[in-house]
């Protein structure tokens, strides 16, 4: 042991081969386990940080932020989701999910609320906005749990929308929210992604009315994020510089952006 | 007398690599799982024939795979980062210090790297002669797992961003295919990990060793005719 003690500790030139050997070989060893004795610990730090959202831990969320900003440069009007011909859409398409959606709900009371400020509630029919220019794609739906599906929608385009009702002050804002009558459901959408061409607020399915389990009677539909932004059965609308609250980064730990 | 010599091997750059790598793409794997898990589509068979199923739920259950998409999204986003860097960082330190030439296959290499294969499967008895630092399957292996990686960075922001790189979700077959391309060259990590450990343990410890300390240790015996040789041949001069 004292040995190995004083070879460690003498000169490379000093020694004879079995010793450099011997030297070498210890120290590599020790610097090896030391650092992934580190690297171990860690990943035992990043497990046990506690979640400031969701199931998320704060060190997590911060790079999921830094991620937006740096895709979020990608982000332009001129990228469009591809497009298909109508009759590739499925039909029926597939229905996953009906949350925000379980209370009883009437639909003739039914119209959009839109939420410009503490006591400034605009109330929109079915009828109002379909009287807005309508736009029509079939686009490949995707889902966060990472399925696909080519689908058909009709509405009127968000940015549209928010023009003909001037909410031009709110639409200058950061972010947009959406909930559903219930509450139960809500998204944040940043606003960029809102004001997005291809961003609709959506009455159609396949050229019918939205069914039920789509969302009747307005549901969003918005290409450049994942299926759980397209939240069903707009209740409300609000606007916000700060982020809007998100059932699924809030409570579930989801990416807030969820871009595609 | 047996006389030992220390032979550098492995850079300490390419150490480094290695072994961030290691733990990295395995977090990479695990927290893919936890994503492919919330649609698990993916088999192998034909006609109603299932021959493989990614995954059976004794797989799932035994891993605690399931009911983890939104923590598995968030790994996955985070430790990309580090598997591009170290990726990126060690393509270039090859690049620049020549240490390419030394895993790069060259024309021999296809023929001779089907010798090596039928030797290490105990079909032929001699293995062709080892050129430089690598034999022929190693520089096929290590050389195809660069290209690989690449594929996994490429089809990976193909379906994270596919609408904002919609060209490259295009040109690698669409987003379902390039999620099936994602998933396939994952499945080819695993088996080359498993190659990897199994001829790691059939070279030995001086071999892995090396990948720690960065050199081996060769040992030389000295046949004592060659120094009376010298000897011998002193006084005449």
């Amino acid at each position: 042991m004292t040995n190995l003690f004083k070879t460690l500790f003498t000169k490379n030139s000093a020694l004879d081969t079995n010793q450099l050997i011997l030297k070498k070989t210890v120290l590599a060893f020790f610097f090896f386990f030391v650092l992934a004795g580190s690297a171990f610990q860690g990943w035992k730090w990043l497990r046990h940080q506690p979640s400031s959202s969701g199931k998320t831990s704060a060190p997590l969320r911060k790079v999921l932020d830094v991620n937006e900003n740096i895709f979020n440069g990608l982000l332009s009007d001129r990228h469009l989701t591809k497009e298909y011909p109508f009759s590739k859409a499925a039909n029926p398409a597939r229905v996953n999910g009906d949350l925000g959606m379980k209370s009883t709900f009437d639909p003739a009371g039914w119209a959009l609320n839109v939420i410009r400020s503490k006591n400034d509630t605009l109330k929109i029919t079915l009828d109002e906005i379909k009287k807005l220019p309508k736009i029509e794609f079939a686009f490949n739906f995707k889902c966060i749990e990472g399925w696909s599906q080519i689908t058909h929608w009709g509405g009127v385009r968000l940015v549209d929308f928010l023009k003909a009702y001037n909410l031009t002050d709110e639409s200058a804002m950061k972010y947009l929210g959406l909930a559903t009558p219930d509450k139960e459901y809500y998204v944040g959408i940043d606003m960029p992604s809102a004001l997005h061409p291809q961003t609709i607020l959506c009455y159609e399915l396949n050229g019918k009315p939205l069914p039920m389990n789509q969302g009747y009677p307005l549901r969003l539909i918005i290409p450049v994020k994942y299926g759980v932004k397209s939240l069903k059965r707009i209740g409300y609308m609000y606007f916000d510089n700060k982020r809007t609250p998100d059932y699924w980064a809030d409570v579930k730990g989801y990416d807030y952006f969820s871009g595609l | 007398m047996i006389k030992k010599e220390i032979v550098k091997k492995h850079p300490l750059a390419i150490r480094w690599f290695h072994w961030i790598n290691f733990p990295v793409l395995a977090i990479m794997i695990w927290s893919g799982l936890l994503i492919y898990w919330g649609n698990d589509v993916y088999k192998i068979g034909f006609g109603d024939t299932t021959l493989l199923k990614f995954f059976p739920n004794s797989f799932y259950q035994a891993l605690s795979i399931p009911y983890r998409l939104s923590e598995g999204m968030a790994y996955h986003f985070v430790f990309m980062w580090l598997f591009f860097l170290n990726g990126i960082a060690y393509v270039l330190y090859t690049a620049i210090s020549g240490e390419w030439k030394l895993l790069m296959p060259d024309r021999r290499s296809f023929k001779e790297a089907w010798q090596v294969l039928l030797h290490d499967l105990h079909i032929r008895k001699s293995a062709p002669p080892v050129t430089g630092k690598y034999n022929a399957a190693q520089r096929i292996a290590y050389t195809a797992i660069i290209f690989m990686g690449i594929g996994s960075i490429l089809t990976g922001l193909a379906i994270y961003k596919p609408v904002q790189l919609g060209w490259l979700c295009s040109i690698l077959g669409g987003y379902k295919f390039a999620r099936i391309l994602h998933f396939a060259l994952t499945i080819g990590y695993v088996l080359f990990f498993l190659v990897h450990i199994f001829q790691v343990i059939l070279a030995g410890w001086n071999n892995f060793q090396a990948m720690i300390t960065g050199f081996e240790v060769k040992k030389k015996i000295e046949m004592p005719i060659a120094e009376e040789e010298t000897k011998t041949e002193n006084p005449v001069k």
